[in-house]
């Protein structure tokens, strides 16, 4: 009894202390961009424009929340994911219906801030637009997990990576079905509101307010997978993970809780979605491809599964590695050997290996908890390499 | 289920009376490319019958195999017109191709799968995105990142039956792919070696305890599987006649929706799938009154959803439903 009370102390203890580090290191980047840097000499302000522009550590704030809400299906759940994408495009795209002047059949304002001049179509006010967003793609995290949370967990991830194929795809031929022009088609649809908080409004420049917005989006999603995985349903969904069969003896019904994860992660996606297209100003759908989803699986992989604070390290590697990263290693090693190598070519390459060696050498994770740490290296009963071990012994 | 049947039966015949001639050239072309994912589609049969494992990177093993034949064929061996000799090239670099992509498939479960075979699920599957990747990547520094054209050796020439155009090209995928799985379906059915790996799929510890190595047959199971991709990536680059690093996610999807819809597990469920899904992708983009192309993968992945949730075991397949 004490020992687990103390446990749970010290993981108390820990998060606060992931948490102070996580606002600090916002309010830092926040305060530095916002009164720091317009003031700064000329070399400063490049290298961090070059190394750390607030557009790109604002994406990675996106692909936390993303990698966060995939580390309930994957990382609590256990159900793998290869189709999140989606979610993150149906986010973007209830951005694009609520709040810009697209659905021009209409003239709706609510608490709404049309930009002057475009004043057609629906306008929402963004956190009803969040609201939506991720109840919109919790209904088709319902619709796709259904039916095939049933099946084996396999089938789950074929059915989710045609999922991640059909709506992208839906969305680039949605511009003319039967006449009905839904998503603009390949065009996407620009020039969103801006977002109006507290008679403050954050315009198309004043990245720093909207780098601090999204930032407080994450926060508020690893508030919420924390308390999520401690609770009654966390607990349940580690169980499944670890043992399905162990899980419905104890009582754990298991199509109800996977379900729950199904629906509880696509909400990441969708706030991530809306957060993301409020970022660029628009939705556009040739962005939404195979890869992202790869990516936001290697964040949860890398980081370690299940572990809150290590997706988010995850994500924050990866995504700055993928968005600035890989280019500008590839200028400082271009101009110290002289060579012409192109190193945003080699992204396939890294995710894929990465994904390789991560699951050969290091399952559990860079920063893994020491439960998944403990499941994810136990061998089966039946082991075999033991087992045809032993029989080579035997036979010499 | 009936009523989306009873809808489907209805556009053909509707189909089929506005224009009979297109509609039998239509399915020709579909027979043809069901070919080509039946040949697909054994792979994935194969490896998930044996270690239960949906091997992401079959897709983009096809792919290599089709970048490499282009790269032997038609850059090494300068093959790039309809000729006697050009065709028996095209004959030997089907042998290599096949053989190239068998040893990359042995070597990848050597490498990476092998290791993975007792772990919790879900590390083989990443693993398997993993390598898919990897492969990506080699195709994509092979041919570039833009589609290749490849001149085709096979005659371009095409022979009617009572208006249907019939060309040479679909003669062609014929003649490789129905003897390939006849051959295929011979050595899993009949041979000693087929015998042992069924026995390694029902029970590796019985098999091993009859005297199977069972790492062996594993392999031999990849080899057989990299052989069929690889005998694909040909026929696709010459008949089609383009090669791309991304060809292999969309094949391969395309095939593995064939793989389930004729029952994972089961050979002959494979090549029906591969021939069902090839006739409906071309009844879809090539009829007079249909969806048209830009819809035919939304088509494959709704059937691949609704599969699931109707007959998640497929034609021939057992159900697949989670024991709970």
């Amino acid at each position: 009894m004490s020992n687990t009370s103390a446990a749970a102390h010290h993981a108390a203890s820990n998060n606060r202390k992931w948490a102070i580090g996580f606002t600090s290191i916002v309010l830092v980047i926040f305060v530095l961009n916002k009164f720091i840097l317009p003031t700064a000499p000329r070399q400063v302000v490049e290298f961090f424009n070059a190394w750390f522009s607030l557009t790109s550590l604002a994406e990675i704030m996106v692909w936390i929340l993303m990698a966060l809400g995939l580390n309930v299906i994957v990382g609590y759940a256990g159900l793998l994911d290869l189709g999140y994408v989606a979610f993150w495009a149906l986010g973007g795209y209830v951005a694009g219906w609520l709040m810009s002047p697209f659905l021009s059949n209409f003239q709706i304002s609510f608490f709404g801030n049309p930009r002057p001049g475009l004043e057609q179509g629906i306008h929402l006010n963004f956190f009803m637009v969040l609201i939506f967003g991720g109840v919109f793609t919790a209904l088709w995290g319902i619709i796709i997990g259904g039916p095939t949370l049933r099946l084996k967990s396999d089938y789950l991830a074929l059915v989710t990576l045609g999922f991640g194929e059909i709506i992208p795809q839906f969305m680039v031929n949605g511009g003319d079905i039967a006449g009905l022009n839904l998503t603009n088609g390949s065009q996407g649809i620009g020039g969103l509101d801006d977002i109006k908080f507290a008679g403050y409004t954050i315009g198309t420049f004043s990245l720093p307010e909207k780098f601090l917005m999204i930032s407080m989006l994450a926060g508020a999603m690893i508030f919420f997978s924390i308390r999520l995985r401690d609770g009654r349903l966390g607990r349940a969904w580690l169980a499944i993970r670890e043992d399905e069969l162990a899980a419905s003896m104890m009582g754990v019904p298991l199509w109800r809780t996977k379900f729950a994860s199904y629906a509880i992660g696509a909400v990441g996606g969708g706030i991530g979605g809306v957060a993301f297209a409020t970022l660029v100003g628009g939705v556009y759908a040739d962005r939404f491809n195979f890869v992202i989803s790869i990516i936001i699986l290697s964040m949860v992989v890398l980081g370690g599964m299940g572990n809150v604070w290590g997706v988010v390290v995850g994500a924050t590697v990866l995504a700055w590695v993928n968005s600035v990263g890989l280019v500008q290693f590839g200028v400082v090693v271009n101009n110290a050997l002289g060579t012409n190598i192109n190193f945003p070519s080699y992204q396939f390459l890294l995710f894929g290996l990465l994904l390789v060696l991560m699951m050969l050498f290091r399952r559990e994770g860079f920063i893994p908890e020491a439960r998944i740490r403990m499941v994810m290296n136990e061998e089966k009963l039946e082991d075999e390499e033991k087992v045809s071990d032993e029989t080579k012994i035997a036979g010499h | 289920m009936f009523l989306i049947i009873a809808v489907a039966v209805y556009w053909l015949v509707l189909n089929l009376f506005k224009d009979p001639v297109q509609f039998a050239s239509v399915t020709v072309n579909g027979l043809t490319n069901g070919m080509l994912y039946a040949l697909i589609a054994l792979g994935y049969t194969l490896v998930y019958g044996i270690i239960e494992l949906i091997n992401f990177a079959h897709g983009d093993l096809f792919m290599l195999g089709s970048v490499f034949s282009f790269a032997i064929l038609t850059q090494a061996l300068g093959a790039t017109e309809p000729s006697a000799k050009n065709f028996v090239l095209l004959l030997l670099v089907l042998l290599l191709t096949m053989l190239f992509c068998a040893i990359l498939n042995v070597t990848i479960e050597r490498l990476a799968y092998r290791r993975l075979r007792n772990a919790p699920r879900l590390a083989p599957l990443i693993t398997a995105v993993g390598m898919s990747f990897v492969l990506q990547w080699i195709g994509l520094k092979w041919v570039g990142s833009v589609p290749v054209n490849v001149p085709t050796v096979l005659p371009t020439t095409s022979f009617g039956i009572g208006g249907v155009e019939l060309s040479f090209k679909a003669v062609a995928i014929f003649t490789v792919t129905v003897p390939l799985l006849i051959v295929l379906t011979f050595i899993v059915n009949k041979t000693r070696r087929g015998r042992a790996m069924r026995a390694t799929a029902q029970d590796k510890d019985a098999s091993r305890l009859m005297g199977i190595d069972v790492n062996k047959t594993i392999s031999f199971t990849f080899a057989i599987a990299g052989a069929a991709a690889g005998a694909a990536g040909i026929m696709y680059a010459q008949t089609i006649g383009t090669v791309a690093y991304n060809l292999g996610f969309q094949l391969g999807l395309i095939a593995f929706t064939s793989a389930v819809l004729g029952g994972v597990g089961n050979l002959y469920g494979a090549v029906i799938g591969g021939i069902i899904i090839g006739l409906i992708q071309s009844y879809n983009d090539g009829l007079p009154i249909g969806p048209g192309q830009r819809w035919s993968q939304t088509m494959v992945f709704a059937i691949l959803i609704l599969l699931m949730v109707y007959r998640p075991g497929g034609l021939l397949g057992e159900t697949a439903q989670e024991k709970v």
